[in-house]
Order: structure tokens, then sequence, then C-alpha cells
């Protein structure tokens, strides 16, 4: 699986996020990805982006286009080093939230995701990961 | 073991480059297979150079795993050479005979440079031919994959020709499915309904499936989904001509329809919708005067 | 600071979102609109959303957010224009903006406004029109 290109983002501010949003949107079109699709990964985007910045006291996005000889695809990891989560079976949870809103953003950007993993432990930090095929 | 005797293959190639070349070219150029018509003498050559430069450098870095990362270069020429090739109409064993073709003057060399060595060159000309047997195998299996992508998006293409959104009544469509209905081609299909709707400034869309045979629960998810997003955006949707077989299905499915307004014929769905956008047909009966 | 315009159109007030908003600017636009809604006594809200290429469980909570607002000052919302790629998506995430009245575009959500006042009362789930 070959890594065409990679570009880091700052998360800090609300300002970030709406940058992260133009920034996944432009990639996921260079990759060839139909405008539903696009929706859905700039979505999941949005969610995690604002998780990290709302629950995670800020930090970064990685965005890398893949390619692995047969089709491309678009890799999302966003990092920060907040309190972490305690339960992630539970946060994944429809309606599960520790502050103000309805608790989608973990469970929802799964479900608008190919692939999804979430690496999390209390005091060390959240780094989710999300991918989409074309 | 094997990349000291690659590396010396290699370094015997580089040193006879382009003669090797020469004679490789020569050869594609009179095969009576090579479709003069699909490429020119000039994209031919190019590419037999390019190829020839990467795999002498792949030799001389790699061993013989195919998959590992210095042979990377030669398979990402050879996957790009191999869909342009199948998008100029090549067929399979055309375009992975670039790579067989090469065979045969890299052996008539390797038998001049080796004359004296029959054994390494025995040895040396099978490691090769391995190689090179696996590379071109590679090709026509890129080809393969690059051939289906074409064909998917063709199929995607007649879907969207074959299932067209009607218009019944001012703000009224229709969507009449007709045979079998896989994951793809039914998310194909919703998509374009809802853009219809957009357009076309419909308050409701009847969706009816009488001519399909059979409904899955993918099928039944992406229905409901279609119909909740018609929804979000302000129009309703009505599901007509659901067959007794697959009412059955449904149930079995533990599919909820419960939010969904379903009707058993197109007519009844229609009347439905004209009742719900405050319409109705009458009778064009001329009043009688007795 | 920037701010979402308010336009009023008789008695109700229509907002038209053009940009890809951050979240202070939707909180203010939340903010901004219900103290619109009770200065000027309207009775709807019309919100075009029809530029908006996204909406996240953010903006769909800022949505239901302000039609509840609306609700307890009796006025009723209306949300138009929501894409079709947008819609699957809120499917897909699972938000189903339940407190939220939806409308092809603005004609059709002024009609849905003006007809409620005639009849029966605002209803929060499905079109309110049917059995």
């Amino acid at each position: 699986m070959a890594v065409i290109r990679e570009e880091k983002r700052p998360i800090a501010s609300g300002e970030d996020v709406v940058t992260v949003r133009r920034i996944v949107r432009e990639w996921s079109v260079a990759a060839g990805f139909g405008l539903v699709d696009q929706t859905k990964i700039v979505t999941a985007a949005s969610e995690l982006a604002r998780n990290v910045l709302h629950h995670g006291g800020g930090g970064v996005m990685c965005i890398q286009s893949l390619n692995d000889d047969v089709r491309r695809g678009l890799r999302l990891t966003f990092e920060d080093e907040g309190p972490g989560i305690a339960d992630i079976a539970l946060a994944l949870k429809d309606g599960y939230t520790t502050g103000n809103g309805l608790g989608l953003g973990l469970g929802g950007a799964r479900r608008l995701s190919d692939e999804f993993a979430v690496d999390s432990q209390p005091g060390r930090g959240t780094r989710v990961t999300i991918a989409r095929w074309k | 073991m094997a990349s000291v005797t690659h590396s010396r293959l290699s370094d015997l190639i580089s040193a006879n480059e382009r003669t090797l070349l020469q004679d490789w070219v020569k050869l594609q150029l009179a095969a009576t297979s090579l479709r003069r018509d699909l490429i020119k003498d000039d994209d031919l050559r190019e590419q037999s150079k390019q190829f020839l430069g990467l795999l002498t450098r792949g030799l001389r870095d790699g061993n013989s795993d195919l998959q590992s990362p210095e042979w990377k270069p030669v398979r990402e020429m050879l996957a790009d050479l191999s869909r342009l090739r199948a998008r100029q109409g090549f067929s399979p064993s055309e375009t992975a005979s670039f790579v067989f073709s090469f065979k045969q003057p890299l052996f008539e060399l390797m038998r001049r440079e080796l004359r004296d060595d029959p054994a390494r060159l025995n040895d040396e000309t099978w490691k090769v031919n391995v190689l090179l047997d696996d590379l071109g195998l590679y090709t026509a299996e890129i080809y393969q994959k690059g051939r289906e992508e074409v064909i998917q998006r063709q199929q995607m293409e007649m879907l969207e020709l074959s299932t067209p959104v009607v218009t019944l009544w001012e703000g009224i469509l229709a969507l009449p499915l007709i045979g079998t209905l896989d994951s793809a081609r039914t998310q194909v299909v919703m998509e374009n309904l809802l853009v219809k709707i957009v357009e076309s400034r419909a308050s409701i869309a009847i969706i009816d499936i009488t001519g399909v045979p059979t409904v899955d629960t993918l099928v039944a998810q992406h229905l409901l989904k279609t119909v909740a997003a018609a929804r979000l955006m302000g129009a309703e949707c009505i599901i007509s001509g659901i067959r007794p077989q697959i009412a059955q299905t449904i149930v079995h499915l533990g599919v909820d329809l419960e939010d969904v307004v379903t009707k058993g014929s197109l007519a009844d769905a229609f009347a439905v919708a004209l009742q719900r956008s405050d319409r109705a047909i009458v009778g064009a009966r001329p009043v009688s005067t007795s | 600071m920037e701010r979402i315009p308010i336009l009023k159109l008789g008695d109700c007030l229509l907002v038209t979102i053009q940009v890809d908003m951050h979240d202070r600017l939707a909180i203010t636009l939340q903010d901004d609109l219900t103290q619109r809604v009770a200065d000027t006594r309207a009775r709807g809200v019309l919100i075009d959303i029809s530029a908006l290429e996204v909406v996240d469980s953010f903006i769909g909570r800022m949505l239901g957010n302000i039609a509840g607002m609306a609700r307890v000052l009796d006025a009723r919302t209306v949300v138009v224009g929501m894409r079709p790629a947008v819609a699957i998506t809120l499917v897909e995430l699972g938000m189903d903006l339940a407190g939220v009245r939806t409308a092809l575009d603005v004609e059709k959500g002024m009609a849905l406004i003006s007809e409620s006042m005639n009849s029966a009362p605002w209803t929060a789930r499905g079109n309110g029109r049917h059995p």
C-alpha cells in the first residue's frame, strides 16, 4: 500500500475545523470520489476534528492519499493529547456524550467510513483513524 | 545468494543497454501481434527504455521477491502501462507480451556473454525467466482489474439509463424499478431519485417495486434510507408494488416499515399522492339536460 | 464580527446560510435568531441551507435548537433546500432532525408555514397532513 501524498494540519480553533473540511473535500475530489462519498468523508472528518478540539484540547489531523495498485483511497488520522476515552465501546454508542451534544461523533464517523480504528487510553490522548476506498 | 546473481545480471544489462534496447524494440516492432495501429513507435521505444532502466535497478537492489519495495518502481510502471494498453484497446496477452518479448534479446545476450560458463548460464537464465514470467503475469492481472473497473463503470451508466424517474403529475414522481437489485445499483438509483426530486420540486415520490423479484436486507435498508433522506429534504416517499413474497421476506428480515407508506399498486399509490397534494381527478361527463 | 444576516419577510424571518460556518458563528446565529424572533414576534422562521455542502451533527443540533427555541416563542421553523448528498449522509450518520420540519425550497417552506397558521397545531414529526 503506497502513501502517495501526506499532509498534517493543526486543529486548535474553530477556524481550523472549517479548514479541515475544506482540505478533506479537496483531497477527496482529487482522489476521484463521487459527491455522496465526498460528503460522507468530509462529514466524518468534521465530527472527528470537532472531537479533537472540544474533547481533546486541540490536536492534529494527518491526511494521506493511498494507492494499492488497484484502487485509491483516503486515510485520515486525528490525534490529540487530551484526557483519552475510558470506555471506547460506550463512546461508540449513539447518544453517549460527556459534554454538550448528542454524542454522535465517534459512532457516526465510523458509520460514514470504510475503515475505522480508535486508540485511546485515559490520560494518554486519543488517536482515531478512518479510511475510505474508491 | 539470489541478489548476488541478480546484481551481476544487472551489470550485464547496464553494460549492454543500448544494443539490448535496440534488439528488443526491433523484435517488438517486427512481431505480427504488435498492434501498430494502436501505438506509436516512439511511445513503444520510450516504454521499453523505461522498463529496461527500472528492471536493471530492480535487479541490482532487490531479490526475487517481487512484492518487496525495491521492485515497486517496476510494478508501478507496468501497472500504468497495463492500464494504458487496456484503454488503448490491446488484449491482455498483447499487453503481457511486452514483458515476455524481452526474454529473447536478453537470453541471446546472456548466451553470448556467459558462453564459457554453461552451469551459470543455465542457473541465471532460469532465475530471470521466472522473474520475467512473474512480471508478465502481474501485467496481465492489472490489465484484468482495469477492465473490471471499466465494466463496472459502464454498468453504472447503463443503470442510470435503464431506471428513469418519471413525472406522473406536477410534484409527483414515480420510479419503477425493474429487475434484480444489487446493493450498488440500488444506491445509484436512489441517489438519482433524490436529485430528481430537487430538480422537479416534487413533494411525493412513488418507488414501485412490482418488477423486482426479490429484495434482500441490504436493498430493503437502502430503500428505507432513501425514504428517510427524502423526508429530511422535505419530500415523502410511497413504496408501491410490494408483492406477497416480498412482504414475507421483509417481515422475516425484521425490517421495520412502520414509518413508510406502502401501497399494493402504483395506481393506489398515485391516488394517495393526489390526495396528499390536495388534488382530485374528476370525470368529464357532460351535464345532462333533462 | 461576522454574522449571518436575518431578513424579515412579513411576519417570517428568513436566514440563508451561505458559508461553511465555524462553531462560534453557528452559536451566534442561534442567539441572534432567537432574539429576533422574540423582538419581532415572528410567526415563522425559514432557514435556507441549499448552499451547505456539509451538515454535521453540530449543525444538525443547531437547527434542532433553533426550532425548539422558536417553538417556545410560538413560531414555526422550516429548514429548506437540503442537498441530496447531505440528506443521505445525515441518514447514515444517524441524525433524524426530529424536531425540525423541512421543505424543498423557500416557496414550499413559506406555504408550509402559512398553512400551519390556518389549521392543525404544528407537529414536530412528519409533515402533519396525513392520517
